[in-house]
């Protein structure tokens, strides 16, 4: 490497992306802004939101929305958490079980809805089954949003779907975890739970933050499987947003949505960056 | 001895559990696309049958042809194919140049421009979409693929650049200094030999952004009217959908996604593993 010579060939492989990142994904962000605090003429207003957070549907999306997300991510974390620790066993035939484990990870949340559908609907497979197990005679209306049925069924769907990224993020975490450290505890009598508590667990706590934090910002954003399994039925924020600006056809109300939607995420970045600085000091 | 036998046969049972636990957490991914699989393949009068068999009867073909001769469903398949190529191709194009320009330089700023590459993570990208939608109209490009193709490249760009970077970190540096000391110049020595060996992996990428812009559904939605992607046509009609069309377009938006990780298994934790850190 020159260091005497101010090199610029780092830079000019830089620069499309970031000219391009700059474009479309730092610039629209910033003009959400503008459409959710300004009126139409330009003037800065806070009526959008005012209206927003006076809507009925807001409160019923919202409610929804984090029903939601407290079920879904430690259902998730912990099924993830088996599955990593299972790998750890070196069984036979794992890499066949990566692969299965994996594959929910290439499953749009669209066809991970229409799945879960399959299974709850009217003439579904649990009906069918639960009739074949002479449980029921006619088929039961799960999907009926007056009940809580379509909320089970949305949070099997995710957490179908999206345990794998977890358990990618869980994996990567225990590979970077010296066998030494685990098997010193075994030596010293520690059992196998008392491995994972004391030992795993704390060494794993950076990518438990991580997993954690990701998926909550992505559980925000909950959309496709929601509309497949209950059309209207549950509403969450992010259906509203997409509502307010396909069907209502007002980019406003749709912006102060996606700021809403952007300022819970922000707000647990805030934590993700942090576990990224205890991760520098956590290397081993 | 006999305590020796108790705490050999207690290991047994433990490794049992073990597989138990592993075996049904495979049953409990794969049964549910076993039953789209069967719902998908089965004649239509089945699909409506209740109680439904949980094995298949008799497989046919009759449903998922139903669902590619409804209405829009085939320009729909051909604008995600484009979209989904358009994507792959622009942010490969773009994205690679910054991930080998991270992989092999040593440069003032290289933390900050990973930093914010990271950070990109923490931006929920639904709502890209709402204020690109008003600015794209604007540009007169509303309800075009390309714009639903530039919002897909600008998701995956972050993991593409990421990716890539560790894909030519993985190409040694001393190979591509040899063939310099035998006369390439240095975009030569990039050509022959640093881009071969990492074409699987750029490959692997290019097949990660097309899952993503094969499965994207809520900015398609946004972004177009007509000129729909099949995703986006699908949850526009799902209300009014018959079931057939719903359970053959499940399956049909599943198969690719499931092929493609078959082929990209071994960059899994690259892939996934690596970006999300």
């Amino acid at each position: 490497m020159n260091l005497k010579r101010f090199n610029w060939e780092p830079y000019l492989l830089l620069l499309p992306s970031t000219l391009y990142l700059v474009l479309f994904f730092a610039w629209p962000m910033f003009q959400a802004f503008g459409l959710a605090f300004r009126t139409d003429e330009g003037q800065l207003t806070l009526a959008h939101l005012q209206r927003m957070f006076g809507d009925a549907a807001f409160a019923e999306a919202l409610r929804n929305t984090v029903k939601l997300i407290i079920a879904i991510v430690p259902l998730q974390f912990i099924l993830a958490l088996v599955m990593a620790l299972l790998m750890m066993e070196r069984l036979r035939g794992s890499d066949i079980l990566v692969y299965i484990y994996s594959i929910p990870l290439a499953v749009s949340d669209l066809a991970a809805g229409i799945i879960w559908f399959s299974i709850f609907t009217e003439r579904g497979y649990l009906n069918s089954l639960l009739h074949g197990l002479g449980v029921l005679d006619k088929p039961f209306l799960f999907l009926n949003y007056q009940t809580s049925w379509p909320l089970v069924a949305i949070i099997l769907a995710e957490v179908w779907r999206a345990t794998s990224i977890v358990f990618v993020v869980l994996v990567a975490g225990l590979q970077s975890i010296p066998r030494d450290y685990v098997e010193a505890a075994e030596v010293f009598g520690a059992g196998w739970f008392k491995r994972v508590w004391r030992v795993i667990l704390p060494l794993l706590r950076p990518s438990i933050q991580t997993a954690l934090i990701l998926r909550t910002i992505l559980a925000v954003q909950v959309f496709a499987v929601v509309m497949a399994l209950a059309g209207r039925g549950v509403n969450v924020v992010a259906a509203e947003a997409y509502r307010w600006y396909g069907e209502y056809r007002n980019a406003h109300m749709a912006a102060a949505y996606a700021m809403f939607i952007l300022s819970i995420s922000l707000a647990t970045a805030f934590v993700y960056l942090r576990t990224v600085r205890v991760k520098e000091e956590m290397r081993l | 001895m006999k305590r020796k036998r108790t705490v050999l046969s207690s290991r047994l049972i433990g490794r049992g559990l073990v597989y138990l636990a592993a075996i049904l957490i495979a049953l409990w991914i794969l049964i549910p696309i076993y039953l789209i699989a069967m719902a998908a393949l089965s004649p239509r009068d089945v699909i409506y049958d209740w109680p439904k068999p949980l094995f298949p009867q008799a497989i046919s073909v009759e449903t998922m042809q139903f669902f590619l001769n409804s209405y829009q469903v085939l320009p729909s398949l051909r604008n995600s194919v484009i979209v989904a190529l358009l994507a792959l191709v622009v942010s490969l194009v773009i994205g690679a140049p910054a991930g080998y320009g991270l992989a092999r330089y040593v440069f003032r700023g290289q933390d900050v421009f990973r930093v914010a590459i990271l950070s990109t993570r923490a931006f929920p990208i639904v709502i890209l979409s709402i204020p690109l939608g008003v600015i794209f109209r604007q540009w007169g490009m509303y309800d075009s693929l390309i714009s639903v193709a530039l919002l897909h490249v600008a998701m995956a760009l972050p993991t593409t650049i990421l990716v890539t970077s560790s894909v030519f970190m993985g190409v040694s540096k001393e190979l591509e200094e040899a063939a310099t000391v035998f006369g390439c110049n240095r975009v030569q020595a990039f050509m022959r030999v640093a881009l071969p060996l990492a074409l699987p992996g750029l490959a692997a990428s290019a097949i990660f952004t097309f899952v993503l812009s094969w499965n994207e559904v809520f900015a398609a939605t946004i972004l177009t009217l007509f000129n729909r992607t099949l995703p986006a046509l699908m949850i526009v009609q799902l209300d009014a959908a018959p079931v057939a069309f719903r359970f053959a377009g499940g399956f049909f938006i599943l198969i690719p996604a499931i092929v493609f990780m078959f082929f990209i298994r071994r960059y899994l934790f690259s892939l996934w593993g690596i970006t999300l850190k």
